[in-house]
């Protein structure tokens, strides 16, 4: 337990590899492109234009808290959306493809396999750093108001880094064994989007009037993350500290376990992969 | 000073099959005893108590057949795979040449590749800053430094590959067979590196097929055979237990390929390409013996070998001559000859006969021969032709060139400085 604890930490030491292998990811991932990195921009804006004309326009949100206002709405929507589909869901599923993908480094050279995990989780962190400007820009574009409670963000990104990283290293060294995963990954993450308050509220009143429901949203860790980044962007209130903070501890344990278990499976990777 | 310990090593591989991935996969999902069931279902060991230690500034060589645990060896001296059980002590930091340019990515240029690789290899962005003009100049990369390196050409990236790892500066170095890729003037640029590596003191150890090489670098070598240590010692010694031992695998194919053209010529007797003529006087059978009269297929350039034709004529002919011919594979003849050209005078043959031809000395340089033997009419009419119906080996470990090897020496007169070969082909 010592001994993960303290390899987690050692991490650190690889930054500068970590580093140039972030910048090597998100320069090769749009090398080629016309419009470049101009994508990191683009991507998040057409999918949540995409969603504001379906579920907006079309099928009209009915919650009190959007005013009856699409645009509300929209907001409300890319609140969750951003962190969710450019984060989360993408280093999910680069995750389970990163070890097979790079299994030249891990079969032919001495190389931190760790760092993989970490590589991937952090180039999708910095496109969703890049789409956050343009959450900012639309809040009042859309018809909300800034307000002080914004300064939790960090707070709540954190909570998501470390959830999506334990998530990460679980993910990536079972793929490695287990090559269905990365198929049943991809339908589990379209379940888990919409088992989670990200195009409905939580103050929705099916969810509210359903208690089976509602504990069942409350299990899923990523619904207190989604929600504090409603808080803090959308409703402009305090963040859930108590939930937020059990989330937390889920999120390290999640970590401690994918970790160990991707360490414990690490001698098999040079074969495997 | 010992710079790599390898003490009792054995690497055990495992191969699961897919039925038994499928059952873990379930029995994981089902019993939950996920580790238990990640047993595999067959073990291979591709070191198998294999000990030795390199002495500090010594050049080592490895040598052994395809799949004898050579890159087993220096995966686990690396750190890429950890040994099953024994340990590995190294003393130093360690470069490898195993593949050069894996961590390459294809879209980015070279320029930025340089330095991920460089970080991955140990270095630090100042050092390599400082180097990067000697590692680009090393390559021969100027042009292309800054084009994405799937533009590169397979030596271009083995080029960078190398230049990087070797400037890494390392106290060990390990080469794994990478110098097979390179073109006729970066090979010897590697390997006048290596030299200057050894001057210098460094440690080496060279994994190669390259014999002669190995003779000349190394000072010790071992020979790895199914994953075991077969020899250990001095260079000459065991890449000569290496080539001898290489030399009877050989002659074992050779034997099978023999047996097979004879048991072919059993179905489609008539219709061989590579057999003709009336058959008046048959050739039934075709040996080849050494001198001391053991059959055997490879042969080293000094010495002698002896073909023996068993024959049979099915009615009294007065009008033969008995032939042989020696080509090489490029389809040249080296040597051909006949009774006749050597005005033997035929007089008769009847029934069952037997005809030796002795070659003292075969004279030729490496590689695979094919022999013709036939009985013709002095005109040249064919009784009975075999074109290449029989093949042998020439396996020696100079690398001379041409066709066939004359006798020979060399003398300098006391002004020319030069060092004779350290031991002399038996």
């Amino acid at each position: 337990m010592i001994r993960l604890i303290k390899n987690l930490v050692d991490l650190y030491k690889y930054r500068v590899l970590i580093q140039n292998l972030v910048s090597r990811e998100l320069k090769a991932r749009y090398r080629g492109t016309v419009l470049g990195f101009f994508w990191s921009f683009f991507n998040p804006l057409l999918l949540l234009t995409v969603y504001t004309v379906v579920f907006g326009f079309i099928i009209m949100p009915r919650d009190p808290a959007f005013e009856s206002s699409p645009w509300m709405y929209a907001l409300f929507l890319f609140c969750g959306l951003l962190p969710w589909q450019v984060w989360f869901s993408s280093s999910s599923l680069e995750s389970a493809n990163v070890l097979i993908i790079q299994g030249n480094l891990i079969k032919k050279i001495l190389f931190p396999v760790e760092i993989l995990p970490v590589v991937v989780v952090t180039s999708n962190f910095i496109h969703f750093l890049f789409g956050l400007p343009i959450l900012l820009i639309f809040v009042p574009i859309l018809g909300g108001h800034y307000t002080p409670y914004l300064l939790f963000l960090p707070v709540v990104i954190f909570v998501q880094f470390v959830f999506t990283l334990g998530f990460s290293f679980l993910v990536s060294s079972l793929t490695v064994h287990f090559r269905d995963i990365k198929d049943i990954l991809a339908n589990l993450l379209t379940f888990w989007f919409f088992a989670t308050p990200i195009i409905y509220p939580m103050t929705f009143s099916t969810v509210q009037e359903s208690s089976l429901l509602k504990n069942l949203l409350n299990l899923n860790p990523m619904t207190h993350i989604m929600q504090g980044y409603q808080s803090c962007v959308f409703y402009g209130e305090l963040i859930h500290w108590k939930r937020l903070g059990v989330t937390f501890i889920v999120s390290l344990v999640l970590l401690l376990v994918g970790y160990a278990i991707f360490d414990r499976l690490r001698d098999s990777f040079p074969e495997e992969v | 000073m010992v710079a790599i310990n390898v003490d009792q090593v054995t690497r055990i591989y495992q191969k699961y099959s897919a039925q038994h991935r499928f059952k873990t996969f379930k029995s994981a999902i089902v019993k939950g005893d996920f580790f238990k069931s990640l047993r595999p279902d067959e073990l291979v060991a591709a070191l198998d108590n294999v000990s030795f230690k390199v002495e500090k500034g010594t050049t080592f060589g490895v040598i052994g057949e395809n799949g004898s645990g050579k890159s087993t060896l220096l995966k686990v001296i690396t750190g890429i795979a950890k040994p099953t059980s024994g340990s590995v002590r190294v003393d130093g930091k360690i470069s490898a040449l195993i593949e050069l340019g894996a961590g390459f990515h294809p879209e980015i240029s070279g320029r930025e590749n340089v330095f991920i690789n460089g970080i991955m290899l140990g270095l630090s962005k100042k050092e390599i800053t400082e180097k990067f003009e000697n590692i680009v100049r090393f390559a021969e990369l100027e042009e292309f430094i800054d084009a994405p390196v799937k533009t590169y050409s397979s030596g271009m990236h083995m080029r960078l590959g190398f230049s990087i790892a070797i400037n890494v500066n390392p106290d060990i170095l390990l080469i794994d067979e990478v110098l097979a890729v390179g073109d006729a003037s970066f090979v010897p640029k590697c390997l006048d590196r290596i030299d200057d590596f050894r001057r210098r003191k460094k440690t080496i150890l060279f994994v190669s097929h390259d014999l002669s090489t190995v003779e000349k670098i190394c000072d010790r070598v071992i020979w790895l055979k199914h994953g075991k240590i077969q020899t250990m010692g001095e260079p000459k010694r065991v890449v000569d237990a290496y080539i001898q031992d290489v030399a009877e695998k050989q002659e074992e194919d050779f034997e099978r390929r023999q047996q097979e053209v004879e048991a072919e010529e059993k179905f489609e007797e008539e219709r061989r390409e590579n057999r003709w003529g009336k058959r008046e006087i048959e050739i039934k059978k075709v040996r080849l013996k050494g001198l001391d009269g053991t059959e055997k297929h490879v042969y080293s350039p000094d010495e002698g070998m002896v073909i023996e034709m068993d024959v049979l004529a099915y009615s009294q002919i007065k009008d033969f001559a008995f032939g042989i011919g020696i080509y090489n594979p490029k389809g040249i003849c080296c040597y051909g000859t006949n009774t006749q050209l050597e005005e033997f005078k035929a007089q008769s043959v009847e029934g069952e006969g037997q005809v030796v031809c002795q070659i003292e000395k075969l004279g030729l340089i490496n590689g695979t021969y094919y022999l013709d033997v036939a009985i013709h009419k002095k005109d040249g009419y064919p009784y009975d032709y075999h074109r290449n119906l029989y093949s042998f080996l020439i396996s020696s470990t100079k690398k001379d060139v041409g066709i066939l090897r004359p006798k020979h020496s060399w003398k300098f007169s006391s002004g020319i400085k030069i060092q004779a070969p350290s031991t002399e082909e038996k």
